[in-house]
């Protein structure tokens, strides 16, 4: 039988920063073919709920069970392992290298061959499969070429390749539009979902603006001040008089 | 695929040269350039850390050990087979590095520079106070080598220890041309970059550290074992700290980005030294110093950077080759 484990499922999580609670007691639950986005404003703790999963920060309290196993505390690493990858608001990349390349070490990280000293890094199956992934990023014409002249929408979306590449189980998206510029916005955001919807792979978004959220969302999950204030269709949370209070400052 | 199919004249015409260095050259600049082929291995161990952003101070530990294991095998059994001390001085150099490195590995920036020069110390303290085995300040001699069981006579030993010396220099440039194009190569550069995407790809940084310390710990002790041989005596300062600046020295006199940058340096290097010495005896490592300053300056990519810009700039006028 199919394993009915929820990918993601959080017991009470709570963090706290001095005086700022980042997570209160936050129970979600991230089942298998999910298309989530989380919206909430600066500071509503969105950022500090994925560092908490992928293992960047650890709980004050509460538990974090991946495929139904308790992993709160686990390394990064460790969970990037075990098929659950993230992407950056700011990009996080290799930029002294060519733009294949750095998905070339994702591979390679992927084989679990970052030490491999003698097999080259530049063999024609990952070639074909880092080029194939660039593709469908539409990021093809810039594989050859340095990082750092990508515009910053792909840089974006090489960051996000970056981890798509890993074949993970689920992808965790922090702000993918942030210093996009307006016009690129929503191309970048439909480049993304439809390689989500092509690989149906189960992706959780992060974004501050409702109107990214609601267009790409097929649930939400609605922040403020560290607690899950709305959870459902992207109509009825965005609905919600309170989650507009809390995201657009009006009602 | 990248690379363009000319013909790589530069490589070319420096293999000739390295070759011809016997017949051309007086006996004293052959033992120079021996020396600096010897120690070239070592210096390459230093440029893999400065491509992943990490300088170290004191690789000569690894050189020293390779130069003791030649040291040791004369004294205790008299065997001077040099291929068979490379090899074992290839593995203790590993092993050594293998165990320091479990410390060294947690380590970046300044401290993991100091480590290195901290455990360097060490080892350069026990040559000296185990003067019963080490010979301490005396050291140690190491016999003439044999090469698969050949004794060469005095009178063509200099020669038969530099095609030996080139042999082993271009296996080893091979070895890490193949090194750097390989994914743990590349992880070097991809540390400098972002160890918070190396962390979130699945992969250890730790781990990329410390494999690369057991393979520079291999290579510089290989370089010690050839230039034990090619001195004929080893002392303590072979670990000094000195010694371990020397080949940072060289590293970034050469460049560090290629395999080439090294070993360019390294013959620089020695030349240098020699001519500095002879003409300005009491100043010469100011005139080290200056170079230096100049280097990083006007090239930070070292000798090997001012090359490639000069072939590039007499290669423009054929057109430019297309990208990708």
């Amino acid at each position: 039988m199919a394993d009915a484990a929820p990918i993601v499922q959080t017991l009470d999580l709570t963090k706290s920063f001095g005086m700022v609670t980042a997570a209160d007691r936050i129970n979600v639950q991230i089942q298998g073919g999910e298309l989530v986005g989380i919206v909430g404003a600066n500071g509503s703790g969105k950022t500090t709920f994925i560092n908490i999963i992928t293992g960047y920060l650890k709980p004050d309290r509460g538990r974090v069970l991946l495929m139904g196993k308790d992993r709160t505390g686990s390394p990064p690493r460790a969970i990037v392992k075990l098929g659950i990858a993230r992407s950056f608001q700011i990009p996080q990349l290799y930029t002294s290298l060519s733009v294949l390349e750095n998905l070339l070490l994702s591979l390679a990280a992927r084989a679990g061959e970052a030490t491999t000293f003698w097999r080259p890094l530049y063999r024609s199956s990952w070639m074909e499969d880092g080029l194939q992934t660039l593709e469908r990023f539409g990021m093809k014409a810039y594989a050859h070429r340095p990082v750092n002249e990508l515009p910053e929408g792909g840089r974006k979306l090489l960051d996000i390749a970056l981890s798509f590449a890993l074949k993970p189980q689920l992808l965790l998206l922090d702000e993918p539009t942030s210093g996009v510029s307006i016009e690129d916005k929503f191309q970048v955001m439909d480049t993304l979902m439809k390689v989500v919807e092509e690989t149906r792979l189960t992706t959780v978004f992060v974004e501050h603006d409702m109107e990214v959220v609601q267009r790409y969302g097929r649930r939400v999950l609605a922040f403020d001040n560290g607690r899950v204030i709305a959870d459902g269709t992207p109509e009825a949370v965005l609905a919600d008089p309170e989650v507009r209070k809390a995201v657009l400052g009006r009602v | 695929m990248e690379q363009s199919r000319r013909i790589p004249v530069g490589p070319i015409l420096s293999a000739v040269a390295l070759l011809a260095v016997p017949l051309v050259l007086p006996d004293w600049m052959k033992f120079i350039v021996t020396l600096a082929l010897s120690k070239f291995l070592a210096v390459l161990a230093v440029a893999l850390f400065l491509r992943a952003g990490m300088v170290t101070f004191g690789h000569a530990m690894f050189y020293a050990v390779g130069a003791y294991v030649v040291g040791f095998s004369n004294k205790l059994f008299a065997y001077h087979g040099i291929l068979v001390l490379l090899v074992i001085g290839a593995l203790v150099g590993a092993g050594v590095a293998a165990l320091i490195g479990l410390i060294m590995a947690r380590y970046r920036e300044v401290f993991f520079a100091m480590l290195n020069l901290a455990f360097s110390m060490m080892l350069y303290g026990a040559f000296l106070k185990l003067y019963w085995v080490t010979g301490g300040t005396d050291g140690l001699g190491t016999g003439l080598p044999t090469f698969l069981g050949y004794t060469p006579a005095r009178d063509n030993l200099r020669d038969v220890q530099y095609y030996a010396t080139l042999v082993v220099a271009g296996l080893v440039i091979y070895g890490v041309y193949r090194f750097l194009a390989s994914p743990l190569g590349y992880y070097l550069k991809a540390r400098a970059d972002n160890e918070i995407r190396i962390e979130y790809s699945g992969e250890s940084v730790q781990r990329v550290i410390y494999a690369t310390y057991v393979l520079s710990g291999a290579l510089a002790a290989m370089g010690g074992v050839l230039a034990a041989f090619t001195v004929g005596h080893i002392v303590p300062e072979y670990a000094f700290w000195i010694q371990s600046g020397d080949f940072v020295f060289v590293a970034i006199l050469g460049g560090f980005e290629s395999v080439a940058g090294p070993l360019v340096g390294a013959i620089a290097f020695e030349f240098i030294r020699t001519y500095a010495s002879k003409y300005f005896p009491n100043e010469w490592q100011m005139v080290l110093g200056i170079i230096m300053l100049v280097i990083i300056l006007f090239r930070p990519g070292g000798i090997w950077a001012i090359y490639e810009s000069l072939v590039a700039k007499v290669r423009r006028p054929k057109g430019e080759v297309a990208h990708g």
